[in-house]
C-alpha cells in the first residue's frame, strides 16, 4: 500500500503526469455540459453556469478573506455593481448598448473602484468590527438600488432591469442556439464556455497574485499587520489592493449575470448571497485556491440536488412530510457545522496548513 | 572598517518625550548612534526601552523631539517609511508571520526594496521573473547566513524559540538596513544559544550594519557593545563605554536601589 502511495507521489511530479493531468481535466470539463444535459437535463447545465459565476465570487472573495485576511461581509455589493453597471448600459432603460467588450473591462474597473471607495474608509478596522461595516456597505448598495427610482428613475426600483441585451462577441449572441461544426449548441451551452475561459482566466490571475511579492504583502498582513509593517510594506496600499482585486473579479462576474439571466433585481443582491459566498471560501479552505474551488463548486450543486429530497419523500412516504425548501437550508446548515468541527481549515487546505495538521498528530 | 563617513553619525535623536495619558514614558530622552557601532540600551523593566524603540521605527510618533537618520528627517513617517529610509527591526514578543514558512518570512522582508506590481505579477514578465528569483536567492542567503537555512521550508510556528530569533533577525537584514534596532535578542535564550547569538551580531557588524541592542543579559551587553545609554523611568540616567556605565552612580542605584540609610 504504502509502496503503492510512494510510487504514486513520483508519479504526480512527473512533468508530463502533470500534462496529461491538466489535458484530462481540460477533456471533461469541455464535455461536461453535453454529459449533464443528456444525463440530467438542460437546467442542470444552467446550474452548472451559476457554479462557474459563483467560483469566480469565491475567488474574488478568497482575496480579500483568504489572502489578505479582511473579513467581507458586503462582498455581493461588487457583484451588484457589476450586474446593475452592464444591465445600465446594455438595455431599453437608458436605451443604452455598450458592446460587451467594453462592459467587462468596464464592470471589473468600476467595481474596482467601489472596492477602493469601501476600503478607505474602513482601513483601520479589523475582524469583527471590519465585518460589521463590510455588512452595512452590502446592503447600502442593496437598498440604493432598490430606492433609485424617485425622484429621477435610474435603477428601476424593486422592479428591477429586464430585457438587458444578451452577451454577445461580434456576430456571436450566446443567447441563442447555434450551429458550430455540425454540433448544436444551446444558449447554456455557449454561456458555459464562455463563463468558463472567464474563470480559467481569474483562477490563473488569482494564482500568479498568490505566487508573488503582492500576494506575500497580502498574507504577511493577514498574519500580522503590525510586523508587515515593520518589514515596510505599506499595508494601507496593500489592503487597499486587496479589496480592488477581490472587487473587480465580483464585478466581472455580475456583468456575466446579468447578460446571462436578462434581468436582474435588488434581491439578487441580498445579505444571504453574501454570506453563502464566504461559506463557500471558508468551506473550501481559506487561502487555497483549489479548496476554495472546491467550496464553490460543492455549495451551488448541493442546494440544487437537495431540491430531490420532495420527491424521495413522496416516493418514501406517499406525502411530504416536510417543505424540502426547509430541509434542504437544515441539511446545508448540519452539513457546514460539521464540516467546520471536524475540518476547521476547511475541506481543502492548502498543503503547507495540512502538513501542519499531520505534524501535530505525529508530536 | 574605518570607512564611517565625515560625521560618523547615523542617528541622532534629540529631546524625545512621549506621554500615555497621565503617565509620561520618555522625558527629554537625547542620544546619538554612530556608524557601525553596537549602540546598546539598557534599563529596569518599564524604564521606557521599548516606547523608544517604537518611536524610532514609526510605530508611535512621539510628543516632542526630533529624529534624524542619516540626514532625514524621520518625524511624521510611517513604520515603512522608515524601514524604507533604512532602519530595520524585531520585536521583544517574537513576531513572526507565522502560517508562513522561514523563506516566505524573509522574502517578506525583500518586499520593501523589490517593485514588481500587480501587472508583473500577472504577466509575470522578464523583469518579474529575475526579480522574484533575486528575492529567493538573497532569502535563502539570509537563511544560511544566520544559521537556520535547513528550516527553511519550516512554517515560523513551528520554529524553535531560538531559531524564530535568528528568523526575525534574517528577516530584518532582509530589508537592507542600515541600522538593525534588536529588541531584547536574547531573551529566554540560554548560555549557549546567546554565545552563538553574540558571534552572529559581531559577525552582522562586520558586514557594515549598525546596531542597536536593548538586553537584560549585562553580560551580552557589556562584552558586546561599544557605548551603552541606561535609562530610568523615562530618563537618560547614563550613556558611556560599558565600564564608564558600570562605574556610574545613578546606574548602580537605578539596578540596585538607593544607598541604605
Amino acid at each position: 500500500m504504502s509502496d503503492l502511495l510512494t510510487h504514486w507521489r513520483k508519479f504526480k511530479r512527473e512533468p508530463y503526469a502533470v500534462w496529461l493531468g491538466f489535458a484530462l481535466i481540460g477533456f471533461a470539463l469541455v464535455l461536461l455540459p453535453f454529459a449533464t444535459d443528456a444525463a440530467m437535463g438542460r437546467s442542470w447545465v444552467r446550474i452548472l453556469d451559476h457554479t462557474l459565476l459563483y467560483i469566480m465570487l469565491a475567488l474574488g472573495l478568497n482575496i480579500v478573506v483568504g489572502f489578505a485576511g479582511l473579513l467581507d461581509l458586503g462582498y455581493v455589493a461588487f457583484f451588484a455593481v457589476g450586474a446593475y453597471l452592464y444591465a445600465l448600459l446594455a438595455s431599453p432603460q437608458f436605451d443604452l448598448h455598450l458592446p460587451f467588450w467594453t462592459l467587462l473591462p468596464l464592470g471589473a474597473l468600476v467595481a474596482c473602484m467601489f472596492g477602493v471607495l469601501l476600503g478607505a474608509p474602513t482601513l483601520r478596522l479589523r475582524g469583527d468590527y471590519l465585518a460589521i461595516v463590510t455588512l452595512g456597505f452590502g446592503e447600502i448598495i442593496r437598498i440604493f438600488l432598490n430606492n433609485l427610482n424617485a425622484p429621477v428613475n435610474i435603477t428601476n426600483g424593486p422592479q428591477g432591469l429586464n430585457m438587458i441585451d444578451p452577451i454577445m462577441i461580434g456576430d456571436f449572441s450566446f443567447s441563442r442556439t447555434q450551429q458550430i461544426l455540425g454540433i448544436t449548441f444551446s444558449s447554456v451551452h455557449n454561456y458555459y464556455y464562455l463563463f468558463l475561459a472567464l474563470t480559467l482566466l481569474i483562477i490563473f490571475i488569482s494564482i500568479r497574485l498568490e505566487n508573488s511579492r503582492i500576494g506575500r504583502a497580502w498574507v504577511a498582513v493577514r498574519e500580522d499587520e503590525v510586523a508587515a509593517q515593520a518589514m515596510g510594506i505599506n499595508t494601507r496600499n496593500v489592503k487597499l489592493l486587496a479589496f480592488a482585486m477581490g472587487a473587480s473579479f465580483g464585478g466581472v462576474s455580475g456583468g456575466l449575470f446579468a447578460g446571462f439571466q436578462g434581468f436582474v433585481s435588488p434581491e439578487s443582491f441580498h445579505l444571504t448571497e453574501s454570506i453563502m459566498v464566504l461559506c463557500m471560501v471558508v468551506l473550501g479552505g481559506m487561502g487555497h485556491i483549489p479548496g476554495v474551488i472546491l467550496g464553490a463548486v460543492l455549495l451551488s450543486i448541493l442546494p440544487e440536488a437537495l431540491r430531490y429530497i420532495g420527491p424521495l419523500e413522496e416516493a418514501l412516504f406517499g406525502r411530504v412530510i416536510v417543505d424540502p425548501a426547509d430541509l434542504r437550508l437544515l441539511i446545508l446548515g448540519l452539513a457546514m457545522v460539521l464540516i467546520m468541527l471536524l475540518r476547521p481549515a476547511g475541506l481543502w487546505p492548502s498543503p503547507v496548513q495540512r502538513r501542519e495538521f499531520s505534524h501535530h498528530d505525529e508530536s | 572598517m574605518t570607512s564611517s563617513t565625515e560625521s560618523g553619525l547615523l542617528l541622532k535623536a534629540s529631546g524625545i518625550s512621549k506621554h500615555f495619558g497621565g503617565l509620561a514614558a520618555l522625558m527629554d530622552v537625547s542620544l546619538t548612534i554612530h556608524h557601525k557601532e553596537i549602540y546598546g540600551l539598557i534599563g529596569p523593566n518599564g524604564a521606557g526601552k521599548t516606547t523608544l524603540f517604537n518611536l524610532l521605527t514609526g510605530l508611535y510618533s512621539a510628543d516632542a523631539g526630533t529624529i534624524t537618520f542619516d540626514g532625514i528627517n524621520l518625524s511624521g513617517k510611517q513604520p515603512h517609511e522608515v524601514t524604507q529610509t533604512g532602519i530595520a527591526r524585531t520585536f521583544q514578543n517574537i513576531r513572526l508571520f507565522a502560517n508562513m514558512t522561514a523563506l516566505e518570512n524573509v522574502m517578506v522582508g525583500r518586499s520593501v526594496r523589490t517593485h514588481a506590481g500587480v501587472f508583473g505579477a500577472i504577466l509575470l514578465n522578464q523583469k518579474t521573473r529575475d526579480e522574484e528569483r533575486a528575492i529567493r536567492h538573497r532569502a535563502k542567503e539570509l537563511l544560511i547566513y544566520t544559521g537556520i537555512g535547513h528550516h527553511s521550508q519550516m512554517l515560523a510556528k513551528n520554529m524553535s524559540y531560538g531559531d524564530q530569533r535568528r528568523l526575525e533577525i534574517a528577516r530584518a537584514l532582509a530589508t537592507d538596513p542600515k541600522l538593525l534596532a534588536l529588541d531584547e535578542p536574547a531573551a529566554g535564550m540560554n548560555a549557549t544559544e546567546t554565545a552563538a547569538l553574540r558571534k552572529l551580531l559581531e559577525s552582522i557588524r562586520l558586514s557594515g550594519v549598525t546596531i542597536l541592542l536593548i538586553e537584560h543579559d549585562v553580560k551580552l551587553v557589556m562584552g558586546l557593545c561599544d557605548r551603552v545609554a541606561v535609562l530610568d523611568y523615562g530618563k537618560k540616567i547614563a550613556e558611556g563605554t560599558p565600564t564608564e556605565v558600570r562605574r556610574d552612580p545613578a546606574v548602580i542605584e537605578a539596578y540596585l536601589g538607593g544607598a541604605i540609610a
